[in-house]
């Protein structure tokens, strides 16, 4: 049966397929869909985690459990899994385990790029990378084989362009009728890792990684593609299709087993060439590998290390190396319009407007015009050191408010930071609920040992908005919808040893300030939760509210909102009835009161 | 069979992954190999999005090449502008004549080029170029909502696909509130891009 699945679906079903029942993530884009998506089947188990960190450890302990087993995250979440995962090469598995990485060439939605190829051979972890859906369906099935059959964790490495790209699928296979049953086989020496055991388990890794390498010199899908003989392509992942689209007639060797590589594959394919070059996207992973081998390679001189490619990046930068003649140029330049950017924005009745507006006028001298430069602050403004999550949108114009974001959970050890280095400014974080689970908490508890000053800001908005509305422990929403037990944010603060919390509106913009002022003048750690729902997730639709002609002065003070709902129409200040959902936070803004409720 | 690179772009929220979604799965069908991708920066609020779908014998880069665009699909009339230099020279640009100002236009920044200028850009790169009177169409059919059904019947228009494809995938996909009107959108959006292309009128 053929279906159109874009990578993130086929990973889930190939999973399947492959007798995969239990399944642990941590939502992130690009790979939040894997989890998504198996947990529609039936009979399986899939769970969001805390954090990576927590979703690796519970994926190990259910694949220790004799039950195949599916860990996915992206790229930076690796990071804060690494722990475990490296763990987990050491004592090896009982059932199959696969960890998946998407990675996420030019950052389309991460605050960094990096390769992930390096970590599997850090830790000694076999990898596959897939090209497309179809391969990304095959390759699940390989994935489990080797992980059951060399006693490790493999590394499924997937990027945006794959996870989000959709493509046609065989549907061949079918759910094994047996299952892996749970069941854990005691053996001290392989799963409690003191050093004389962890020793003996380090001589297996080698071992196994020796086995690999020969292996993968037969696996079928690394694929030599017999074209021109003057130029031979060795590629990877998405890059293989661009390399295809670019050189119509040379030579290919697409790779699926990133590490170990088929090193004599690899040789072979490189005699029957007068030319090779690897296109790759991001770091010169595999031109390393080739040029280990003692071939003579060319790769990162002409193709970049940095983001995303596309065909016309890989086209330019073959006429740049001499591979491809250049295009002729359109004689007539097109005319010159300038065409505004458009960026993200918060929604229209975003809970984290007010606060954020509030920080805005809180913790920046006004008469100074925001400008890229580094300036030193003036006495009274504060540092907002932020978190990632919806709330880093208000890094843009116009709301324009914040100071610091690093990763996960950062920003309380910011403020921590500054105020312990001498920084003489106040400061605060500001966390989103879903962050200050997945890694705020440690931070936390910190500030209370340090009896830090520091105000942290939670901007709790009932669930995990920015990868589209995921539960945590602090809604109890599980992954089916359904309601459970909850953490108790408020009680969790106090338990960690925070006197100072309080808990006000996210629409009542006075009520914020008083918090945050008071907060931020006591000399002890404190917390402001601002509660408000997340408008887009739980669809919050209040009196739209409207601009009364006769009183607005078309001041524009109510575009520093930023609300997507209030539009300029006939050159006057207007509000989209249909898109305004009532937060009336606009109408706190307005100074001649001119934004009032439509009367039904 | 003509190998086919559509370009949809607009804003979040207007519809047009679904339409892409939909394009890709009528590709399918008709027995095409497919590839398509969305490009969406920060988990998309009311930002640019870009969907690329590609229809062919063998379809290898999910991403159309510069000047290699057929149907360049503007759910947004700026949006359409930004990406014109993706069309190839014969391509034909139809745009819906929908405005949707950036909060950067809003706040004082780069003005918000009319549809003259917009037109002069698309117009640098293909002579084929269709304005949508979609807002007029979703008032006829009671469905603001339904502009994406409006570019779904327009291409239509340009690709010898029989109705019923299309119709298929549209009874699959739209809530059975939504469903009369979507395929009176569809319809209409290929009727008024019918008579235009007849008529070769490019406004
Ligand atoms: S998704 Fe929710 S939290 Fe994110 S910007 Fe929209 S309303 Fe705000
Ligand atoms: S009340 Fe104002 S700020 Fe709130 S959604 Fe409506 S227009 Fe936007």
């Amino acid at each position: 049966m053929k279906q159109l699945l874009s990578g993130n679906e086929a990973m889930a079903l190939g999973a399947y397929h492959s007798g995969v029942s239990f399944a642990t993530a941590y939502p992130g884009t690009p790979s939040t869909e894997i989890l998504e998506s198996f947990s529609q089947f039936k009979g399986v188990y899939a769970e969001w985690s805390i954090n990576e960190k927590v979703a690796m450890e519970v994926g190990m302990g259910a694949a220790y459990g004799g039950v195949r087993t599916m860990v996915s995250m992206k790229h930076v979440g690796l990071n804060v899994a690494a722990d475990p995962f490296f763990a987990l090469s050491t004592t090896g598995t009982n059932a199959g385990i696969v960890v998946i990485s998407c990675d996420d060439p030019g950052e389309h939605s991460s605050q960094g790029e990096q390769d992930n190829r390096h970590l599997a051979k850090m830790a000694k972890v076999p990898m596959l990378e897939p090209t497309d859906s179809q391969e990304v369906y095959e390759l699940m099935q390989w994935a489990i084989k080797i992980s059951e059959e060399f006693d490790t964790p493999v590394l499924f490495r997937s990027t945006t362009r794959i996870s989000h790209c959709k493509s046609i699928v065989d549907i061949t296979k079918d759910r094994p009728a047996e299952t892996k049953k749970p069941g854990f086989m005691r053996s001290s020496a392989k799963y409690v890792m003191v050093p004389s055991n962890a020793r003996v388990r380090r001589t297996n890794m080698e071992e196994r990684i020796t086995k690999l390498k020969a292996w993968v010199e037969d696996f079928p899908m690394n694929q030599i593609i017999r074209g021109d003989r003057k130029l031979g392509v060795i590629t990877s992942g998405v890059a293989y299709q661009y390399a295809r689209e670019v050189f119509k007639n040379a030579s290919f060797l697409k790779l699926v087993t990133t590490y170990p590589v088929p090193a004599n594959m690899i040789r072979k394919f490189a005699s029957e060439v007068d030319r090779v070059i690897v296109i790759e996207e991001n770091d010169p992973y595999l031109e390393e590998e080739v040029r280990m081998l003692g071939i003579k390679v060319s790769g990162k001189e002409f193709f970049p290390i940095i983001g995303e490619f596309n065909p016309e990046i890989v086209e330019a930068a073959a006429v740049k190396a001499g591979l491809l003649p250049a295009p002729v140029v359109a004689s007539k330049p097109p005319p010159a319009v300038q065409i505004p950017p458009r960026r993200p924005q918060l929604c229209a009745g975003c809970p984290h407007v007010g606060p954020e507006m509030i920080l805005r006028k809180l913790g920046f001298d006004s008469s100074i015009k925001p400008s890229p430069v580094l300036r030193p602050l003036t006495e009274k403004e504060m540092v907002i050191a932020a978190d990632i999550g919806c709330y880093t949108l208000g890094v843009y114009e116009p709301l324009g408010a914040l100071d610091t974001c690093a990763c996960m959970g950062a920003s309380i050890g910011h403020a921590i930071g500054m105020e312990k280095a001498g920084v003489p400014n106040k400061t605060v974080s500001v966390i989103g609920d879903s962050t200050f689970m997945h890694s705020g908490i440690t931070g936390l508890a910190d500030m209370v040992f340090k009896q830090s000053a520091n105000t942290v800001i939670i901007l709790d908005n009932g669930t995990t908005a920015m990868t589209g509305g995921q539960g945590h422990p602090g809604t109890g929403m599980a992954m089916d919808g359904s309601k459970g037990p909850q953490v108790n944010l408020e009680k969790l603060c106090e338990g960690i040893g925070i006197k100072d919390i309080k808990v006000v509106s996210a629409y009542d913009m006075a009520a914020i300030e008083a918090a945050i002022k008071a907060s931020t003048a006591a000399k002890e750690p404190s917390v402001v939760i601002v509660r408000g729902l997340c408008a887009l997730k739980f669809k919050v639709k209040n009196t739209s509210r409207r601009v009364d002609p006769d009183l607005c002065i078309d001041c524009r003070g109510c575009l520093d909102v930023g609300c997507p709902a209030i539009i300029i129409q006939n050159d006057a200040v207007q509000i989209d009835a249909a898109a305004c959902v009532g937060c009336g936070v606009c109408q706190q803004v307005c100074p001649q009161e001119a934004i009032v409720e439509m009367k039904s | 069979m003509k190998d086919v690179n559509v370009l949809m772009v607009g804003v979040g929220g207007q519809g047009v992954i679904l339409a892409s979604d939909a394009l890709a799965e009528i590709g399918m069908k008709a027995g095409y190999d497919v590839k398509k991708t969305d490009s969406l920066g920060m988990a998309q609020r009311g930002g640019s999005v870009v969907s690329n779908v590609r229809w062919g014998q063998n379809v290898f880069s999910p991403m159309i090449k510069k000047g290699e665009v057929d149907f360049l699909i503007g759910f947004e009339e700026i949006e359409a502008a930004r990406w014109a230099s993706y069309l190839s020279p014969g391509g034909v640009a139809i745009v819906a004549d929908v405005t949707i100002i950036p909060v950067s236009s809003m706040s004082g920044g780069v003005p918000y080029p009319g549809w003259d200028k917009i037109k002069s850009i698309l117009a640098h790169y293909t002579e084929k170029v269709y304005l949508l009177p979609a807002a007029r169409i979703g008032e006829e059919v009671k469905n603001p909502r339904a502009l994406n059904m409006v570019m779904m019947g327009a291409i239509a228009a340009f690709l010898d696909l029989k109705d019923e494809l299309w119709l298929e995938d549209i009874r699959r996909k739209v809530p059975p509130k939504f469903l009369d009107s979507s395929i009176q959108a569809f319809h209409k959006g290929a009727q008024v891009t019918q008579s235009m292309k007849e008529k070769g009128v490019s406004r």
